[in-house]
């Protein structure tokens, strides 16, 4: 391997971490979701797309650094996901028809009307935040002068990354030490006897798609420095959120980072060395071989090992 | 009488065209016939066997390449596409199968929609084969006049028709209904879970298939982002058999008529034209939560609350 080759690589494998866990923040909030509601929100990557234009509303009119406006687009997406989920969601978890499926469509129909409703206000053209420091990288060279290779680190991709490792690191603390968070995961781990517990369940589910609706808002305000912005942009962050829990395993928190990293690391492999266009077919060829060949997700294989719990 | 309802109906649609329609509005008439059969083909894998698919927009695209590279690559009449799509989906089918039913319920659901988003790509990017997003455009027109296509397209609808009816008057249909209703029950009875979903799943993707290849040789153009598109194919086609009726046989063609002429009436009221998605998911929406079953579906449900409205 020669030094431009090895050059490539590592460039390519820096830069699908630094995606990786952005995608394992999308991955969390489905998962969540997922574990606590049984039901798998297709409208997750359409909430992104909200919190992106919350944040660039915000740029555009204000001047508000889009890493800020994580703290205005977060909650307001908490909201949104409040919202949906006791208006529209829970009174379809109670109606009986013969399609059990009736609220992933349900959340197809909210995701169409987010999109389209994008579309109708900010019309489909392809939208950025100009910040300044979009181009700003680091250089292996300005650190290390005799280096035979020369990395870059982008400025805004690591601080998105740094972002979405303190908020995947401030939830993992909220839901192992405090009285809700421990109350969500007895739900997600059985429903009638965290009832029996004194759990009130009903709330626990509002409140957990409203967590996932806002980790997903957040994601969109880490995203949007180094990501460009359309109203369909939905659709294949939710398939991107769901390829990453079933490779992580469904329902586990910690199975979505492991998975997002290995997605972004793979992501990024696929478009360096087979062609940008390629990037979706590799996404889910891993979708695939994760299905075939390991069906409870990385987390089982872990288990299997006596690692983890 | 109820016996003959399909005849009639058949009937009824064949001397349509004698009457003198437009051109626009045969063309209303061949979408709404070929969405019922796209809808019938669905309610047989959704309705029946309970595997709600959330990519069928990956059968119907395989159909429609398959026409359009018979001509386009091999010079022979896109027609013939009709006969070969069904060798080509059912191949389709078997693999997406293989991969898609081992999940289940609405993982089931979301592996087929990777499914039609991987096929899209693959189409978009297989350049020498499928012209990518250049599209492939059928050059010389089979005819001018609709009257043709529409006789085409109804055939098919009336064979779809028939083939659904009969499958699910069968026993088959039978362990459809046991499939969707506990997949482990029926496992437990000695129902092979697996191949009967797959036989499902098969039949659904060859009828889907066919309509792929008529829109080829009605149309003359596909591309990718058309015949693969997620919205646009694959939960239209949901829409239709929930709005219809899941389940039911005449389910899919109120569907149909209903999405059909919804489409082409918001497209009509002027700046709200691309807004034709919020209209579609408020009504998605607002069917699931009223009408969980559809129109056909919750007729008695329907029926009840006009007679309460009537004696307020």
């Amino acid at each position: 391997m020669t030094s431009v080759q090895l050059e490539v690589l590592l460039q390519t494998l820096i830069s699908g971490l630094l995606l990786g866990g952005l995608y394992a923040l999308i991955g969390i909030g489905m998962t969540l979701i997922m574990g606590v509601m049984k039901i798998i929100n297709l409208a997750h990557g359409e909430l992104m797309m909200v919190g992106m234009y919350i944040a660039y509303v915000l740029f555009s009119s204000f001047h508000i650094d889009p890493y800020l406006s994580i703290f205005i687009a977060a909650p307001a997406l908490f909201l949104l996901g409040v919202l949906l989920q006791k208006f529209l969601i829970n009174p379809v978890l109670k109606v009986e028809a013969i399609i059990p499926e009736n609220q992933v469509i349900l959340t197809v129909g909210i995701g169409m009307v987010l999109a389209n409703i994008a579309t109708i206000i900010f019309s489909s053209d392809y939208k950025t935040t100009p910040v300044d420091y979009a181009t700003k990288a680091w250089y292996l060279s300005d650190y290390w002068k005799a280096s035979p290779i020369e990395l870059s680190l982008s400025m805004p991709w690591s601080v998105s990354f740094c972002v979405a490792l303190m908020i995947t690191a401030a939830l993992w603390f909220f839901l192992t030490k405090t009285d809700i968070g421990k109350s969500i995961r007895a739900t997600a781990q059985d429903k009638d006897a965290a009832m029996l517990m004194g759990v009130n369940v009903e709330r626990m589910r509002v409140v957990t798609f409203g967590l996932g609706s806002g980790l997903v808002g957040a994601a969109g305000c880490l995203f949007i420095p180094i990501y460009y912005l359309y109203p369909d942009l939905g659709g294949q962050f939710t398939l991107i959120a769901f390829v990453i829990t079933i490779l992580g395993g469904l329902g586990s928190t910690v199975g979505a980072i492991v998975g997002g990293l290995i997605l972004g690391v793979f992501e990024s492999l696929t478009s360096t060395y087979a062609g940008m266009g390629w990037a979706p077919v590799g996404r889910f060829m891993i979708f695939v071989a994760a299905l075939i060949f390991v069906p409870g997700g990385i987390m089982s294989l872990f288990k299997k090992k006596g690692l983890g719990k | 009488m109820k016996k003959y309802l399909p005849l009639i109906i058949a009937g009824l649609l064949a001397v349509l065209p004698l009457i003198g329609l437009s051109s626009y509005w045969m063309h209303i008439l061949i979408l709404v016939i070929m969405w019922s059969v796209i809808g019938m083909a669905w309610n047989l894998l959704g309705g029946y066997c309970g595997q709600v698919s959330f990519g069928h927009a990956a059968f119907f695209g395989v159909g429609a390449y398959t026409a359009g590279i018979l001509y386009n690559k091999l010079g022979v009449s896109a027609w013939w596409g009709l006969p070969l799509s069904i060798m080509v989906v059912t191949l389709f089918a078997l693999v997406i199968g293989y991969i898609c039913l081992r999940l289940k319920g609405p993982f089931f659901a979301l592996g087929t929609l990777a499914m039609g988003v991987i096929l899209r790509v693959m189409a978009e990017n297989l350049t020498t084969i499928t012209e990518g997003d250049l599209g492939i455009m059928i050059r010389e027109r089979t005819w001018i006049e609709k009257t043709w296509y529409f006789y085409i397209i109804l055939i098919l609808a009336a064979l779809a028709f028939f083939l659904v009816k009969k499958v699910i008057e069968s026993k088959l249909g039978y362990y459809f209904v046991a499939i969707r209703e506990d997949q482990d029950a029926a496992e437990s009875l000695g129902i092979n879970t697996t191949l009967y979903k797959t036989i499902a799943l098969s039949l659904s993707a060859i009828i889907t298939g066919l309509a792929g290849a008529f829109y080829t040789n009605y149309m003359g153009y596909i591309d990718p982002k058309i015949v693969f598109a997620l919205h646009d194919i694959s939960i239209v086609t949901i829409m239709v058999v929930m709005v219809g009726g899941v389940a039911t046989f005449w389910g899919p063609f109120v569907g149909a008529v209903i999405m059909v002429f919804l489409a082409e009436l918001i497209r009509t009221i002027p700046k709200l034209g691309a807004a034709h998605h919020t209209f579609f998911g408020i009504l998605l929406i607002v069917i699931i939560i009223f009408l969980p079953n559809g129109i056909v579906g919750d007729l008695p449900k329907l029926k009840k609350l006009l007679r309460m409205g009537k004696a307020a």
